[in-house]
């Protein structure tokens, strides 16, 4: 193999690693704040890069009809709960309330289908139409059973992402999309070709990855995050609900999610179930952080990325069995790391 | 009953549940504005179950009314630390892992949410109470030694400006030294207008601080009244506060 063709592979590796990272973040910050293993992060990539697509048809996207049909759904839960155990007003207030900037990211996206703009705010749209879904998802489906082991959260995130799957199916079609790079040109970096579009994808996974991180040491409301995820019971007596920590924590992982869905576009094939696949992936990396770490999380996306640019190459059939099978000599390795630390504490 | 201070917290018939175990037995208890008022008695005698009920943390039954308001069952925690209701617990609860600072930042988090934007003045505010806290403001919590972890916790529960602070067993765990800067301290807080709800093994300090006192075994108040009546109270000599009560007791036991 040729220092050219390692060198292309590197760079493409790292492309689809920087991807695999944003997701393991996600993944890592959704379970350190709610015990949730969000298996339906994938749907948030799927369902992004189907709306942007779309949008650039200036056709409507059916993601609006599913963040309606989430509206409607946790008002009327709200609405079912207040008549059954009391306090129907408050709770139908607080519905409404929670209701009001994902109907105006509706409406948004809705206007945005009718005119014509910039593939970028056609972009953004999308990440904002999906990043709506995060905090209902979380209020309808996680909060409710928020002290339930994390087995039974874990089967409820596989159910939810089966639902979410079919609701793509459902408003998408099975036929994929495919977008044009916002930027098309590509340079030479010592003779390896880069196409701008991974630059592009480097920046924003960095830049991503930089504003979460100031987020969380420089903000009350980051420091709030991180104090609930190392006490819970402190953090509520400081005033930090979990049900806040929770629907903040969806938040993000919508919005990672989805501007992973809007890169991710630009360099492949994105069907409805497309998502699962890129999620795993970074569930994979995000284990390797014991879902706790997030730079460990982000150095096994990254060798993860490049590691399946190799294999791809070399045996391109086997492709995701190499890349799967990895998380067998991971698993070996962290329990081993467990069972020293718990060595250590006896 | 004019000329009383009102009344901040009053419950009535209060009684916490561990399955079929009660922890907490009908009780009742008032707390009036500016006020010291401790619970003294053994372990295991329901005194945490009651201040985790009383915080919203335990389901309970009975009902609580929190500054003159409605009487029911208690809300939940976050509603309670908006109305100024805070507890130290007798585990602390830090946030190990982040610096002293931000301890006491977090503390005032609620309020500052609500709109408050007062946090560096408060936060001179308690290290001029607690120097060593301000020595020790970059460090980690985790590191601190047990008399400034309790400092740390008394520092970020009052960044919150409770108007009734709860504190599980302050002394639990420290050095005689610290214990009296701790009590101290407490007493201090009295001026600031800062109704005490102080639960304690410690019956003798807790006795000569507090106002009002009550005794608690196996889940009841057995006795209760002016601290004054309580340290002259027979029962409470011999099981609290032993030989340094009126009289030695007749052999050494």
């Amino acid at each position: 193999m040729s220092a050219f063709i390692a060198g292309y592979l590197v760079q493409d590796g790292l492309a689809s690693g920087a991807l695999y990272t944003l997701l393991a973040l996600a993944i890592v910050l959704v379970f350190a704040l709610t015990r949730v293993v969000l298996i339906p992060q994938g749907e948030f990539v799927s369902y992004a890069a189907l709306t942007y697509a779309l949008l650039i048809e200036r056709r409507t996207p059916g993601t609006i009809l599913i963040l309606l049909l989430l509206i409607v759904l946790t008002i009327a839960v709200e609405a079912g709960r207040g008549l059954l155990r009391g306090g129907l007003r408050t709770r139908l207030v607080a519905a409404l309330r929670a209701s009001v900037l994902p109907l105006a990211a509706a409406a948004l996206a809705y206007g945005a289908s009718l005119v014509a703009l910039p593939a970028i705010a056609y972009a953004l749209v999308a990440v904002v139409l999906v990043a709506a879904m995060g905090p209902l998802l979380y209020r309808l489906v996680y909060e409710p059973i928020a002290h339930a082991s994390v087995l039974v959260l874990l089967i409820v995130s596989v159910a939810l992402h089966l639902v979410l799957v079919e609701l793509g199916l459902f408003v998408f079609g099975p036929g994929g999309a495919r977008t044009e790079p916002l930027i098309g040109w590509s340079l030479s970096l010592g003779g390896v070709p880069v196409a701008a579009q991974s630059l592009a994808i480097y920046a924003t996974s960095a830049l991503v990855v930089l504003v979460l991180y100031v987020l969380s040491e420089r903000t009350l409301y980051g420091k709030a995050l991180r104090a609930a995820a190392i006490n819970a019971t402190g953090a509520r007596l400081m005033g930090i609900s979990a049900a806040m920590a929770g629907r903040i924590a969806f938040l993000l992982a919508a919005i990672i999610g989805a501007i992973t869905g809007v890169l991710v576009s630009s360099v492949t094939m994105i069907y409805y179930d497309t998502g699962f696949l890129l999620g795993l992936k970074g569930f994979v990396a995000a284990i390797m952080g014991g879902l706790i770490s997030y730079p460990l999380a982000a150095v096994g996306a990254i060798g993860l990325g490049v590691m399946e640019s190799f294999a791809a190459y070399f045996a391109s059939a086997f492709k995701e069995a190499i890349v799967f099978s990895l998380i067998i000599p991971i698993l070996f390795w962290r329990s081993l790391a467990t069972f020293r630390l718990t060595d250590d504490e006896e | 009953m004019t000329g009383q201070p009102p009344l901040l917290l009053s419950c009535r018939g209060l009684t916490v549940s561990y399955g079929k175990m009660a922890a907490v037995r009908g009780v009742d208890l008032d707390i009036r504005q500016g006020e010291v008022v401790t619970i003294v008695g053994p372990n295991g005698a329901g005194k945490t179950s009651l201040l985790s009920a009383l915080m919203g943390l335990l389901p309970c039954t009975g009902a609580v009314s929190y500054f003159g308001g409605a009487a029911g069952a208690p809300p939940p925690v976050e509603t309670l630390v908006a109305q100024g209701v805070a507890l130290i617990p007798e585990t602390r609860e830090l946030f190990g892992p982040m610096s002293v600072e931000d301890n006491l930042r977090l503390g005032a988090f609620d309020r500052w949410r609500r709109g408050a934007r007062d946090l560096d003045a408060m936060l001179a505010d308690v290290y001029a109470t607690f120097p060593r806290l301000g020595e020790r403001r970059r460090q980690e919590a985790g590191t601190l030694s047990g008399g400034e972890r309790q400092m740390l916790a008394m520092g970020r529960a009052l960044m919150g400006r409770p108007r009734l602070l709860m504190m599980d067993e302050p002394s639990l765990g420290l050095a005689p030294l610290i214990i009296k800067e701790i009590f101290r301290l407490i007493a201090s807080l009295r001026e600031r207008n800062v109704a005490i709800l102080l639960v304690e093994q410690n019956a003798r300090a807790a006795l000569r601080i507090a106002d009002h006192g009550y005794v608690m075994e196996t889940g009841e108040f057995v006795l209760q009244g002016p601290t004054a009546d309580l340290i002259r109270n027979d029962r409470v000599i011999e099981t609290y506060l032993g030989i340094a009560g009126a009289e030695p007791p007749p052999d050494g036991r």
